[in-house]
């Protein structure tokens, strides 16, 4: 599908299928306010899909957005992303593409890094951010299917996304 | 929604002082309260005028008393009457 050059990320042991999903709080940014949320508090209420991706603003960003928008997931299933931008610049998101989602946000990657998705190549002093991950996690915080991008840039699978959010909802 | 659900719903900005200073009495009376933080923009903060009427913070809203308020002055004295010394418990 690409025709220019994509770069391999380094290998990295990830959350996979079947593990149960690190639990975390963080600020999570909603059209009109944020507040700590947890992991747990979210999954207790069923299934969702957590979407991790680089910070706000890039354009893969944007894309991942566009084509889970497109195949009306955010509407199916509950859906939450995570990057290193601010609950501000999350705000922005929401409103200026069009997002139907609320937004951890996780200014040190530490979460990124729980879940083994953290991602520094782009050569930014001091920042290490989020690759591109899809994650559903059923009521119990059971990964029940896991996509993490093993290249920049590459994009999530929605085809098989798509038929694992049937399989769960 | 709220790691514990505590009672009390704070609706602040960040560097607010006048919602520092409904922290403070949050803190001095051990009440548990979860943290709501809006736009900085005053038209943008359609949630908390739902609530309260107007669109300034602090706001609070008070599961146990039923109380919903806004005014940093008047929030300091309804907690202080409904949970200090003194007051009900």
């Amino acid at each position: 599908m690409v025709d220019f050059e994509v770069t391999d990320l380094p290998k990295t042991d990830h959350v996979d299928v079947g593990d149960e999903a690190p639990e975390f709080t963080r600020p999570l940014v909603g059209a009109e306010y944020w507040e700590d949320a947890s992991l747990a508090d979210l999954s207790a209420e069923g299934p969702l899909l957590l979407v991790f991706h680089p910070m706000d603003g890039a354009f893969p960003t944007t894309y991942v957005w566009n084509g889970l928008r497109d195949r009306g997931l955010p509407g199916r299933i509950t859906t939450v992303g995570c990057s290193v931008s601010t609950p501000y610049e999350h705000c922005n998101l929401l409103s200026e593409r069009g997002v139907d989602a609320r937004l951890f946000s996780d200014p040190d990657a530490s979460v990124g890094a729980a879940y083994g998705v953290e991602h520094d190549l782009d050569g930014m002093a001091g920042v290490t951010e989020h690759r591109i991950a899809t994650y559903l996690i059923d009521g119990d915080r059971t990964v029940r299917y896991a996509w993490v991008a093993s290249q920049q840039p590459e994009f999530p699978n929605y085809d098989a996304l798509v038929a694992a959010v049937d399989d769960l909802v | 929604m709220s790691v514990a659900d505590p009672p009390i719903i704070l609706y602040r900005l960040q560097a607010c002082p006048y919602c520092e200073r409904v922290v403070r009495v949050l803190d001095d009376l051990g009440l548990e309260y979860h943290s709501r933080f809006v736009e900085p923009m005053h038209a943008e903060r359609n949630v908390v005028k739902r609530l309260t009427g107007k669109r300034t913070v602090p706001a609070i809203v008070d599961d146990q008393t039923g109380v919903t308020m806004s005014e940093s002055a008047n929030i300091v004295d309804y907690l202080r009457a409904t949970y200090g010394a003194g007051g009900e418990s």
